[in-house]
């Protein structure tokens, strides 16, 4: 796929990383769009209908989360990227769950960012075909035949187990907060702390160094992702 | 009384013991100058060459000549220690050498310059001190002072002359001197010798007589210098004349003597007393006199003369009480035993013929007084010194009681009976004696009025059972009726000196033991390190010593509150809290019992020292009408008075404390800046620097080196980030503002992302990870924690060399779980195993600094405490390198993983189970 089609759209009330963004992702053949405000976001996304979006989410009057929320409000479903400070983990989350695609804090490799950007792009056009069979190093799902297989020996799951796993394959490469996973499988009511013990579990399984995760990874005080090669 | 006199003849114990403390030490002699340049090197080396001549061993331990020629001349012929060289920064400087001096062991050695303050590393930071250390050695000291040196002139002659002195020395030095020899020379001699060049080089002189050696700064100086003499002779003197037992006083220094009764005008006669002592510079004294009368004072001068001791006191008087019948004699006596020259007493307020009958204080005491000045006063002040107590006490007359009557009754007829035994014996009328023991036991026992009643009983016995015609109450004998009359006159003479004797007696008695109380009060307040302390111990005392309930009240944030109590009550009713408000605010008695709000169920006083309110002071007990007795009210004030002073104490060292710790803010406040404009800017300038060159030169550059600085850019963002975040941390930390997100967390999954985040720093180095798989889950913010675990990263990876392994390992012991990361680098000196978590500290490498934030650590600590766990350091025992351990509490907690698991029905190994 080449990028040349793809138009993102750069909320951020700070000059130098807009322009740092329109040069980088420029380079990598997107065509960017610039918005210093919420008001002028609003305005871009109607007139050009951009393919993703990379928002900041301190944004001066209307603030990223507002802006975030009255798009999906809207009914927009457009790939977002938040930017955000290490800090604010909350502010994060709290973008998460309304509906981000992803984020990267403040500052960020490009290279790291434009991982993001690929994958909110893969899910936004997979999500009619999901491929049947998710492979990750020596990791395999099989999401119809419910097969899971390391180093190609089949592991033993339980059906919380699996459960976990098929909801990170479905969003492989895309952080997921706690909220969701535990909402996905136990509904609303369960703690946070079950599922740490599941993805602990988990990790035994399929990891080869349950401690230094190579595809279950943790992002701190936000959720988990399922990394992709 | 001949008894004291004798007493008084002997030599004072005092003086003896202080001359015995002498005994084995060198004589200190000081050659006391009031300007430089008078003369006293010269005079010293003059004294030691007599001395020289006499045999006797003297040298010089040092001598600065300043290039005067007559001095230089005669420290020919001397023996002279030679100085001791000591560097200080790059500077030889000369100093005397003690070791040289005591080593040598002459007999006299004559130190130049007492106020010379060392060379820093010296054994002594001031040059007395060594002399001190001569003295005690036996040698003998001659030395030379200028008075602007001495500690209690500094001021003055500061005043005087716009220069102030740094190097002084304290006045107990000229105190223990055994001479001091002034050297006086008039200021136009001194100015001649000056513009003569023999102080000073020429040009240096003239600059120097028209600032320091003016001839009104000279005068002023060479006062000082004669009159601090004197003083120290005046010492020497009464120490003297006590150690010799010789009766004063001797016309040398002034002391003023104010003697204090319980008339109007006292505070006249305290002020007028201490301006004079102020303007003679003496020391002054205030004195009352404890004669048989006090006791019966009425209540209201008890109050006065209290209160006038007291402000005594407060202006400076030492205050001195001493018993005596005649009071006239008695302050005449003790003014002529301890050397006043002065004495201040009121003006005769008796009429005319009660001095006749009763005599007159003010003219005894100016017949008697001898060589002693007699200051009389006249005191006008009876509106400002009306008592100014606004509580009513209660009245120490007891109610009328009828067992000492009956006693009285049995004692008279105890001795009828045995009169009537020795009736055959005696002649009538010496039977009469008989009855004056049952008079005299009765008034022991009842008091005044029994005693009384035992004499009019006895008469009316004895002429009934005794005089002709017996059995009647009439007299026959004309000798008979003058016989009872005498007993009459003799038993209310006898009875009424008797219980005179005993109130005094019993007086005395609860006097000594309100001073023992109030001593050991006073010493158990010296002693109390805390405010707690110190109100506790306060309210106790009152409490136990005035049988009250007691409350404690000290001002806090613009209101007043209870602080202590006893027995512990810390709830006031509404009328209470408004009185005790009251007090505070007026500085007045408040509450029950006072003028001032009387419907309290407390009363309030007051507590205050000279300098200023301290707090209030409530009282109350179960009984109905006054609180206080008079007495009570006195010894209330006593001891309210020493509290005052032992919480103002507390409170200034408090203050201390306060000031310190800002001042420690401070300096902490600027090294923060000093550290974070150096660290924010070394990697900025890397980044400028290296983007500004690409730009510039990018086309000139080979590729490689291209590269090379833009990884320099991206590293140096790296650092400067990193940076950045520990100051946001630390920001956290130091504001307060962290309030963990606890949760259930496994310590591999938190080790294993802060492993992830610092792989880029660790790259270089091995990784070992040992946490076992059972490890409890741990209750922290999971944030937090892999922030406080990548800190240690960093540090290690920071001081451990490339290659080396980290190692990262935990276990569970005793209700805690440990975590510990170890390095292999050079470890932690030992004196900074404990430092090196206080913020901004670096521990040196060899010669240079890792470059580092000196937040890192820090910001660790703060982390793991705020999460209830704790990090200390330590260095590995099996090899060099450092070695943080984290203990965290295990959660008494931890999560029930039933509900979770129940409906899983292939159930893992793990956590489920």
């Amino acid at each position: 796929m080449t990028n040349t089609n793809v138009r993102i759209l750069v909320v951020d009330d700070e000059p130098p990383i807009r322009k740092l963004l329109r040069v980088g992702l420029g380079s990598q053949g997107y065509a960017v769009s610039e918005a210093p405000n919420a008001k002028a976001a609003i305005e871009l996304m109607e007139q050009e209908k951009p393919d993703l979006v990379l928002l900041d989410l301190g944004l001066p009057g209307m603030s990223g989360h507002e802006l975030l929320r009255k798009w999906r409000d809207d009914g927009l479903d457009i790939p977002v990227v938040i930017l955000s400070s290490r800090t604010d983990e909350a502010g994060i989350v709290n973008a998460l769950e309304l509906g981000a695609d992803d984020y990267v804090t403040k500052p960020f490799g490009m290279n790291e960012l434009v991982a993001r950007i690929r994958v909110a792009l893969r899910h936004k056009f997979q999500q009619q075909g999901e491929k049947p069979v998710f492979q990750s190093g020596d990791l395999s799902v099989d999401l119809v035949k419910r097969i899971v297989k390391v180093e190609g020996k089949e592991i033993k799951l339980s059906p919380k187990e699996y459960d976990i796993l098929r909801i990170l394959v479905q969003h492989a490469g895309k952080v997921l907060t706690h909220h969701f996973i535990l909402k996905q499988i136990w509904g609303d009511s369960t703690d946070v702390q079950y599922l740490r013990v599941y993805v602990r579990q988990l990790r035994q399984k399929i990891e080869k160094t349950p401690d230094q995760p190579r595809y279950i990874t943790t992002e701190t005080g936000v959720g988990y992702r399922l990394r992709v090669d | 009384m001949p008894e004291d006199r004798s007493n008084e003849n002997r030599p004072s114990p005092d003086a003896l013991l202080e001359h015995a403390e002498r005994e084995g030490r060198g004589r200190l002699r000081i050659f006391l100058g009031a300007a430089p340049g008078v003369g006293k090197t010269y005079e010293m080396l003059m004294s030691g060459r007599a001395r020289l001549a006499d045999g006797i061993d003297v040298v010089i331990g040092v001598v600065e000549t300043h290039g005067r020629q007559e001095t230089q001349a005669l420290v020919e012929g001397y023996e002279v220690i030679p100085r001791r060289k000591v560097d200080y920064k790059g500077r030889m400087l000369d100093e005397m050498d003690i070791d040289a001096i005591l080593a040598r062991r002459p007999a006299l050695v004559l130190v130049d310059e007492l106020a010379h303050t060392n060379a820093p590393g010296s054994r002594h930071p001031k040059r007395y001190l060594d002399v001190q250390e001569i003295l005690t050695q036996g040698i003998d000291v001659y030395t030379t002072l200028n008075v602007q040196h001495v500690e209690s002139l500094n001021d003055v002659v500061a005043q005087i002359t716009k220069v102030r002195v740094r190097e002084t020395v304290p006045d107990s030095i000229i105190d223990q001197a055994d001479d001091v020899e002034i050297i006086d020379l008039t200021p136009d001699d001194l100015i001649k010798r000056l513009e003569e060049g023999k102080v000073y080089f020429p040009n240096t002189a003239q600059r120097a007589i028209e600032n320091y050696f003016s001839p009104g700064n000279l005068t002023a100086l060479r006062e000082l210098a004669l009159r601090r003499t004197a003083q120290r002779v005046d010492e020497q003197l009464l120490n003297h004349m006590q150690s010799h037992a010789i009766q004063g006083p001797w016309a040398a220094g002034e002391r003023v003597l104010v003697c204090l009764d319980a008339r109007l005008g006292g505070a006249a006669r305290i002020r007028y007393a201490r301006r004079l002592a102020d303007r003679l510079r003496a020391p002054w004294t205030a004195l009352h006199v404890d004669s048989p009368r006090s006791a019966s004072m009425p209540e209201e001068d008890k109050d006065r003369l209290a209160n006038n001791l007291r402000l005594a006191q407060q202006l400076g008087a030492e205050v001195t009480t001493i018993p005596g019948q005649n009071v006239a004699q008695d302050i005449v006596r003790y003014a002529t035993a301890n050397n006043f020259t002065h004495i201040v007493v009121g003006r005769p307020t008796r009429s005319r013929w009660r001095e006749l009958i009763e005599g007159s204080l003010t003219y005894d005491l100016i017949r008697n007084a001898g060589d002693i000045s007699v200051h009389v006063i006249s005191g006008n002040e009876r509106n400002s010194e009306a008592t100014s107590r606004n509580v009513r006490t209660a009245d120490e007359q007891t109610q009328f009681q009828i067992w000492p009557y009956l006693l009285a009754t049995a004692y008279v007829a105890g001795s009828l009976a045995f009169a009537v035994l020795l009736d055959q014996f005696l002649d009538v009328r010496n039977l009469a004696i008989i009855f004056l023991i049952g008079v005299l036991a009765s008034a022991v026992t009842g008091g005044l009025w029994p005693a009384l009643y035992a004499c009019l009983a006895s008469a009316l016995a004895f002429n009934y059972f005794f005089l002709e015609p017996r059995y009647t109450l009439t007299i026959r004998d004309p000798e008979s009726i003058v016989a009872l009359g005498v007993f009459l006159v003799v038993a209310v003479i006898a009875s009424n000196l008797t219980v005179r004797v005993q109130r005094q007696a019993i007086a005395a008695r609860s006097r000594a033991r309100a001073t023992e109380d109030i001593y050991l009060f006073s010493k158990k307040l010296a002693g109390a390190g805390t405010l707690d302390d110190v109100l506790w111990a306060t309210a106790f005392q009152i409490a136990s010593m005035l049988k009250l309930r007691v409350v404690l009240l000290l001002p806090e944030d613009g209101t007043i509150t209870v602080k202590a109590g006893y027995p512990p009550d810390d709830t006031l009713a509404e009328a209470d809290i408004a009185a005790a408000r009251w007090a505070w605010e007026h500085n007045r008695a408040a509450g029950r019992g006072a003028d001032t709000l009387p419907g309290a169920k407390r009363l309030y006083l007051p507590l205050r020292t000279g300098r200023t309110a301290i707090g209030v002071v409530g009282l109350d007990n179960d009984k109905q009408g006054p609180l206080l007795t008079p007495e009570q009210q006195r010894l209330l004030d006593a001891l309210a008075d020493q509290a005052a002073v032992a919480i103002e104490r507390i409170q200034l060292v408090a203050d201390v404390d306060r000031a310190k710790l800002a001042a420690e803010a401070d300096r902490l406040r600027s090294a923060l800046l000093t550290s974070i404009s150096h660290d924010l800017k070394t990697p900025l300038a890397a980044i400028m620097g290296a983007a500004g060159t690409l730009r510039e030169f990018a086309p000139a550059l080979p590729e490689q080196d291209r590269a090379e600085l833009l990884t320099t850019v991206l590293d140096e963002s790296e650092r400067l980030n990193r940076f950045i975040a520990n100051l946001l941390d630390m920001t956290k930390i130091e504001s307060g503002a962290m309030e963990p997100n606890f949760a259930f967390h496994y310590v591999g999954d938190i080790v294993g992302s802060a492993l992830q985040r610092a792989k880029k720093i660790i790259a270089e180095h091995k990784t070992e990870i040992d946490i076992p798989a059972d490890l409890p889950m741990l209750k922290v913010d999971p944030v937090l924690f892999e922030q406080a675990l990548f800190n240690l990263l960093d540090n290690a990876a920071k001081y451990a060399p490339a290659g080396s392994t980290i190692r990262v390992q935990g276990w569970t012991d005793n209700g805690s779980v440990i975590l510990q990361i170890m390095d292999e680098g050079l470890g932690i000196p030992p004196g900074d195993l404990e430092r090196i978590f206080d913020t901004f500290y670096r521990v040196r490498k060899r010669d240079q600094v890792r470059a580092g934030t000196g937040l890192g650590l820090s910001i660790c600590r703060g982390f793991i405490e705020a999460m209830g766990g704790t990090i200390t350091a330590a260095n590995r025992t099996d090899r060099s390198g450092a070695v943080f351990t984290i203990k965290m509490p295990k959660p008494t907690n931890p999560p029930d993983l039933g509900a979770a698991c129940a409906d899983d029905n292939d159930v893992g190994d793990l956590g489920c189970g």
